[in-house]
C-alpha cells in the first residue's frame, strides 16, 4: 500500500515540480496527448487480446428459472433464453450492478440453537460502487466545458444537476464530493476488512489513490487553490486542436495544481487497459453473463472442437460378449462357438 | 478474431466516442480566448488576480452580508472602504454583464444564480432593487 | 476415518484466520498447505492414468516432500496454460479483470466451512492468476511481487492441488461477481494443468477409467448391472406386487434412459431409480436402458475437457446404435451441466435420426430440448402431473416434512428451480424451503461436488457442507424437516453423512423415491411399504372386498 500511495504521490509532486522547472509543455501537453494515445491504443489491444479468443462453451451462470415447461414462468433476465434478455441482463450489470446487487455477509452467531451462519444484505459496496461510477461519469461528462465550444446545452444541464443544491460560491458539484467520499470509502474497505487487506495488492491501492488524487486536485482547483479557469480550457481547447499553447494564467509554479490534476489523470489513462481497471470493457465480454441459457435449444459451436475419441460399443461388447451372451443381453455380434447362449432369468 | 459482429462496431464506437471533442474541433473555427471589455476605471476592490480567482465568493459574501446581516460596508485588504452594493459598487464600473460577466461564464460554461433573484441590468446603469 | 470434532468445535474453527497478512496483499504467498491425512484426497493410481493415457504419470504422495515432479515440468505448465488462454476467452478474461473486490470471499462454503484464506474464490483464483502474472504480462514481469506475481516452484504446484480440491466447481462465486469471474472455469483449468504433470486424484480417476471400460464410474459390468436391477425389480415387486421386466440394450426404442450408475449402486439412490421404473411402468413408457451408457455422471467434467467429452460422447453413440429418438436423464447435478452446457457442443449435432423431444403420454413437446434431445426427468415429471397423468397419494409421505436441496449443477447452470418443486409438491404435503440465501440459485453445494465425495477427507467435507448443514439444522429445528429430497446422485451418496453430522434424524430421498411411494399404479397391492421397505406410517387401506382400492386419495 505504502508503495502505491508513493507512487501516486510522486506522480502528481513530480507533475508540479516539472511545471515549476517551466516543463509546462510536458505536463500539460505531451503527457495528456500521449496518455490518450495509450489509454486508446492500449483498450484496443486489450479487447483485441480477449476477441482473439474463442468462447468454446456455452457457459451462462443461471440466475433465474430456465425456459422448459409452458406453464412454468422463466426468468427472461436472470436466466435468459433470447437474445433481448441477454441484452437486458448485460444492461442491468453495466448500468445498475446488478450481481454486485445480490451481495451477503456471512456471519456466525451462537444462540441456543448452537453455532449458527446467518447471511445478512450486504448492500454497502453495491452502493458506492454505484455512486463511484457515476459520479465519476458525471465528473467526466462535466469536463467536456473545456474540450468544446460553445459548450453544449447538455453540459450545462449536467452541471445544473449537478449544482442542484447551490451550496456555496462556486456552486460545489456533488459528483465531485461524492466521488471523493465513495473512493475513500472503497480504500478503507480494503484497509479495514481482514478478508480484503489479506488480498489487496498494490495493483488494488494505486488506482483508489490515483482517483482520489485526481479528484481531491479538481475540487481543490475548483474551490481554494483557484486555477484561472479560461486559462484552463484555452490550454485544453489548444491539446484537441493540436495546436499546443501554455496561457498565462497556467504558467509555471501558479497552474501547479493542475498540473498535478492533468498528470494524475494521465496516469490513470495510461494505467487503465493495463490493469484490473480493464473490468471496464471486461465486463462486456464475461461468457458466464453475456451468453444466452438456451443450450439445450441451440448448439453452441466450439471452434476448436477436438475430433471424438471414445470407447465404442463395439469395442465394449468385444469386451463383455460372452458375459452378455450369458446375461441375456442383445448382441450386435453372435459370440464364438463353443458358448451356449440362454437367456438368464 | 471471434464475435467480431459485435466487437469491431463496438470498438469503433469507443473510439468515435472518445475522439469527439477532436473532430469537433477540427470542424468548427479555432478558439481564441474572449476578449474582454475592461471597464475605463482601472481600480477595482482588491487587486485584479484577487478578483479573477474570488469575485464569486466577494458577491456571495456581499449577499448575506448585506441582505441577511444588514452590513453594508465592505472593507478590502487595502483599508479602503466600499459600499457593499452589486448595483452600485460593481455595476457601476461594469456596466455592460454581457460584454464583461457573460463572455467569460459563456465560453467555460458558468451559470450562476446571481440572476435568478437580481433582475439583470440593461446595458445602462439603471435603477433596480435588489429583492428578497 | 478420523474422528470428526463436534459442530461447536468444527464451527469455532470455521472463523477466517489471516496468516502472514500485510498490508502488500502478498502474505499469503508465504504460506504453505500442510498435508496431513484428512487433508488431501488420494492420489490416483498409477495403472488407472497409465491406461487412461493420462500425460506423465508417475508414483507420488501428497505427504512427500518431492511430488517426483516429471523433467521440465515449469514448462509444461507453462505450454499448457497458454495453450489453454487461447482456447478459454473464459480464462484469459478472468486472469485479467478480477479487482479483488472481495464479494466473492463469503459465498464459497469451503471458506464459510474452514475459514482458510485460501479457500476464497478470489484468493483461490490468484494462486493461478499470480503465475500468469509473472509469464504472460508485462507489468508482473516488471514488477514481480510488487505486481503481485510469483515465479512457478514447485510448492506452487502442491499449493494448486490442495486448493484446486477444495472447490467444488459449484459456481456459487460466478453468481455474485459483479464480472461474473466463474472460479469453477478456474479449478477445471488448474486441475487439467495439474493432470499435464501426472497429478490426480484416486477418486475421480478411478471412475472415470471404470466409466471409460464398462460404462458407468462403479466399473459394473453388463451381466451385473442387469442383474442389480432385476434385485431392484424384485423389491418393487414387494412393495407394490408388480412385476416390472425393464429393457436393456434394446433397439427400436422410442427413448433412451441414462442415469447416473450411483443409483443402481447404493442406497439410497437404489430407491430413487426404483421409482424411475415404476414410473415409466405405469405410464407405459417406451423406453431402454444401455450398460454401455450406463453412466449419466461424467467425472470427465472434473478432469479435463478432453475426458468429459470422450464419456460423453458414448451418449449420443448408444442413442444412434439403439435407434432412440431422444434420451430422458435422470436425477443428477454435474451430468445435466455436462448434458445442459457442454454435451450439444462437444458431442452434437445430434444423429439424424433423434427428434425433438415430445411426451408420448402428455403430447407436450419440449422445445427448449430440441437441438441435445435430452430431457431432465423432473421436467418429464413435472409435465406428466401437470397434465394430470399420474394418480398419486401425497397422503402416504404425510410423515414426512421435506425440504429440498437444490443441486449447484441445475441451479446455476441449467436454471432447473421450479420443476422439482413441482413435483414436490404434488406427491408430498409437508414442503419446507431452506432459507432464502441457501436454495434455488443461490443454494450452498454438498460440500463433496466435483469429485470430492470421498471418505478419506471426511472432515473437510463436513466443513465444506457447514453452509448446507446449518441450513437444514435451522429448518429441522424450527419446522421439523425429517427429510430432504435432491436430484442428484453425488447428493444421494453425500447428504446422508452430512445430515448425520449436522442434522442427524433427517433422511435424504431422491425427488423420484418420494414420487413412487405416492405414485398409485394399476394393479397395484394396498401399500404397506415404503421402497425402504419400512412400514407406511398412513399405509393404503387394505379393501375389504373389491380389489381395487380407491384411488384418488385427497386429503
Amino acid at each position: 500500500m505504502a508503495f502505491s500511495l508513493m507512487a501516486a504521490l510522486g506522480i502528481g509532486i513530480l507533475a508540479w515540480a516539472l511545471a515549476a522547472l517551466g516543463l509546462e509543455m510536458f505536463v500539460g501537453f505531451i503527457l495528456p496527448l500521449t496518455a490518450f494515445l495509450v489509454f486508446l491504443g492500449g483498450m484496443i489491444w486489450r479487447v483485441t487480446t480477449w476477441a482473439r479468443v474463442p468462447v468454446p462453451f456455452s457457459i451462462a451462470t443461471t440466475a433465474g428459472q430456465q425456459k422448459s415447461l409452458p406453464w412454468i414462468k422463466p426468468s427472461h433476465i436472470d436466466s435468459p433464453s433470447t437474445k433481448i434478455g441477454v441484452a437486458a441482463r448485460m444492461g442491468l450489470e453495466v448500468l445498475l450492478f446488478r450481481s454486485l446487487f445480490r451481495n451477503t455477509a456471512a456471519q456466525t452467531i451462537n444462540d441456543e440453537g448452537g453455532p449458527k451462519l446467518v447471511y445478512w444484505s450486504s448492500k454497502w459496496l453495491w452502493v458506492f460502487s454505484l455512486l463511484f461510477h457515476y459520479c465519476f461519469l458525471m465528473v467526466f461528462i462535466r469536463h467536456f466545458r473545456f474540450f468544446l465550444e460553445p459548450v453544449p446545452f447538455f453540459i450545462t444541464w449536467a452541471e445544473d444537476l449537478d449544482g442542484l443544491m447551490q451550496i456555496g460560491v462556486p456552486r460545489l458539484y456533488m459528483s465531485g464530493a461524492i466521488l471523493l467520499v465513495a473512493a475513500l470509502f472503497l480504500l478503507l474497505r480494503r484497509l479495514r476488512d481482514p478478508k480484503l487487506r489479506y488480498i489487496s495488492l498494490p495493483a488494488d491501492y494505486f488506482p483508489l489513490f490515483l482517483v482520489i488524487g485526481v479528484a481531491l486536485s479538481g475540487i481543490m482547483m475548483r474551490y481554494w487553490f483557484k486555477t484561472d479557469i479560461a486559462s484552463v480550457k484555452e490550454l485544453i481547447m489548444g491539446l484537441v486542436t493540436l495546436s499546443p499553447s501554455i496561457p498565462e494564467g497556467v504558467r509555471g509554479s501558479v497552474g501547479g495544481m493542475f498540473y498535478t490534476h492533468i498528470a494524475l489523470v494521465s496516469a490513470l489513462l495510461i494505467y487503465l487497459p493495463f490493469s484490473k481497471l480493464a473490468h471496464s470493457a471486461g465486463l462486456l465480454f464475461s461468457p458466464t453473463r453475456n451468453m444466452p441459457t438456451n443450450t439445450r435449444e441451440v448448439r453452441h459451436v466450439n471452434p476448436w472442437n477436438p475430433p471424438k475419441k471414445y470407447r465404442t460399443y463395439a469395442e465394449y461388447e468385444d469386451d463383455f460378449r460372452d458375459a452378455m451372451a450369458e446375461a441375456g443381453l442383445p448382441l450386435e455380434k453372435e459370440p464364438a462357438p463353443g458358448l451356449h447362449e440362454e437367456t438368464a432369468q | 478474431m471471434y464475435n467480431a459482429r459485435y466487437i469491431i462496431p463496438g470498438i469503433i464506437l469507443f473510439v468515435v466516442i472518445f475522439t469527439v471533442p477532436f473532430w469537433i474541433n477540427i470542424c468548427t473555427p479555432e478558439y481564441s480566448r474572449p476578449e474582454l471589455v475592461l471597464p475605463a476605471e482601472k481600480d477595482c476592490i482588491e487587486p485584479v488576480e484577487y478578483m479573477r480567482a474570488e469575485h464569486m465568493r466577494i458577491l456571495n459574501e456581499w449577499r448575506d452580508a448585506a441582505l441577511r446581516d444588514g452590513k453594508r460596508v465592505y472593507i478590502a485588504t487595502d483599508g479602503r472602504q466600499w459600499d457593499i452594493n452589486l448595483q452600485n459598487t460593481c455595476m457601476s464600473c461594469h456596466t455592460d454583464k454581457v460584454a464583461f460577466c457573460d463572455t467569460c461564464h459563456d465560453t467555460n460554461s458558468v451559470t450562476p444564480y446571481c440572476w435568478d433573484c437580481h433582475i439583470e441590468p440593461q446595458t445602462a446603469p439603471a435603477a433596480g432593487g435588489a429583492k428578497q | 476415518m478420523a474422528k470428526l470434532p463436534s459442530i461447536q468445535e468444527l464451527v469455532q474453527s470455521s472463523l477466517p484466520r489471516f496468516p502472514g497478512a500485510t498490508l502488500e496483499g502478498t502474505g499469503w504467498m508465504r504460506t504453505k498447505p500442510a498435508f496431513t491425512p484428512g487433508s488431501y484426497c488420494y492420489p490416483a493410481k498409477l495403472d488407472t492414468m497409465k491406461g487412461l493415457g493420462m500425460p506423465n504419470p508417475h508414483e507420488w504422495a501428497p505427504e512427500n516432500e518431492d511430488w517426483n515432479l516429471p523433467q521440465g515440468w515449469e514448462k509444461i505448465i507453462y505450454k499448457a496454460l497458454e495453450d489453454r488462454l487461447k482456447k478459454y476467452r473464459s480464462l484469459q478474461l478472468f486472469m485479467d479483470i478480477c479487482v479483488r473486490c472481495g464479494a466473492c470471499a463469503d459465498k464459497c462454503h469451503f471458506f464459510l466451512g474452514t475459514g482458510d484464506p485460501k479457500n476464497m474464490p478470489v484468493l483461490r483464483a490468484e494462486l493461478l492468476r499470480s503465475v500468469y502474472r509473472k509469464d504472460f504480462t508485462l507489468a508482473g514481469k516488471l514488477l514481480g511481487k510488487v505486481g503481485g506475481s510469483r515465479a512457478l516452484d514447485p510448492e506452487i504446484i502442491k499449493e494448486w492441488f490442495a486448493y484446486f480440491y477444495q472447490c467444488t466447481e459449484c459456481r456459487r462465486c460466478s453468481l455474485f461477481c459483479p464480472y461474473g469471474i466463474d472460479t469453477a472455469e478456474i479449478t477445471m483449468i488448474a486441475r487439467e494443468l495439474l493432470h499435464e504433470v501426472g497429478l490426480g486424484i484416486h477418486w475421480i480417476m478411478d471412475p472415470v477409467s471404470n466409466c471409460n471400460r464398462t460404462g458407468n464410474h462403479l466399473g459394473i459390468q453388463p451381466h451385473a448391472f442387469k442383474e442389480i436391477v432385476e434385485f431392484l425389480c424384485e423389491d418393487i415387486e414387494a412393495v407394490t406386487g408388480i412385476n416390472i421386466t425393464p429393457p436393456f440394450n434394446e433397439k427400436g426404442h422410442e427413448v433412451l434412459f441414462i442415469t447416473p450408475s450411483g443409483d443402481v449402486f447404493a442406497e439410497p439412490g437404489i430407491f430413487t431409480f426404483m421409482g424411475y421404473l415404476m414410473l415409466f411402468h405405469e405410464i407405459g413408457l417406451d423406453y431402454t436402458l444401455s450398460t454401455y451408457a450406463s453412466e449419466g455422471g461424467n467425472f470427465g467434467l472434473f478432469t479435463s475437457s478432453e475426458m468429459m467429452k470422450k464419456i460423453n460422447a458414448k451418449m449420443y453413440a448408444e442413442a444412434e446404435r439403439l435407434g432412440s429418438k431422444w434420451i430422458l436423464g435422470g436425477e443428477c447435478g454435474h451430468m445435466w451441466r455436462v448434458i445442459h452446457q457442454y454435451m450439444d457442443t462437444m458431442n452434437g449435432p445430434t444423429p439424424k435420426h433423434m427428434t425433438t423431444p415430445v411426451s408420448p403420454i402428455t403430447g407436450t413437446v419440449f422445445s427448449h430440448a430440441a437441438s441435445t434431445k435430452m430431457v431432465h426427468i423432473a421436467e418429464f415429471t413435472a409435465d406428466l402431473i401437470k397434465h394430470d397423468k399420474l394418480n398419486l397419494k401425497p397422503e402416504r409421505n404425510d410423515d414426512k416434512i421435506v425440504t429440498f436441496h437444490d443441486s449447484c449443477n441445475p441451479a446455476r447452470a441449467m436454471g432447473l428451480l421450479e420443476e422439482p418443486r413441482e413435483v414436490l409438491r404434488a406427491v408430498c404435503n409437508n414442503f419446507v424451503e431452506m432459507p432464502e440465501n441457501t436454495i434455488r440459485e443461490q443454494t450452498f453445494c454438498c460440500g463433496s461436488g466435483s469429485g470430492l465425495n470421498t471418505d478419506e477427507i471426511m472432515e473437510l467435507r463436513m466443513r465444506a457442507g457447514l453452509p448446507r448443514g446449518n441450513a437444514l439444522r435451522y429448518v429441522q429445528q424450527k419446522n421439523g424437516v425429517n427429510t430432504m429430497a435432491c436430484i442428484c446422485a453425488i447428493d444421494r451418496a453425500t447428504l446422508p453423512p452430512l445430515a448425520d453430522y449436522w442434522a442427524p434424524g433427517v433422511t435424504v430421498t431422491g425427488l423420484h423415491e418420494l414420487v413412487a411411494n405416492a405414485l398409485v399404479m394399476k394393479g397395484e397391492m394396498p401399500r404397506t411399504m415404503d421402497l425402504r421397505q419400512e412400514d407406511l406410517e398412513y399405509p393404503d387401506d387394505v379393501p375389504e372386498d373389491d380389489d381395487n382400492g380407491d384411488a384418488q386419495g385427497e386429503e
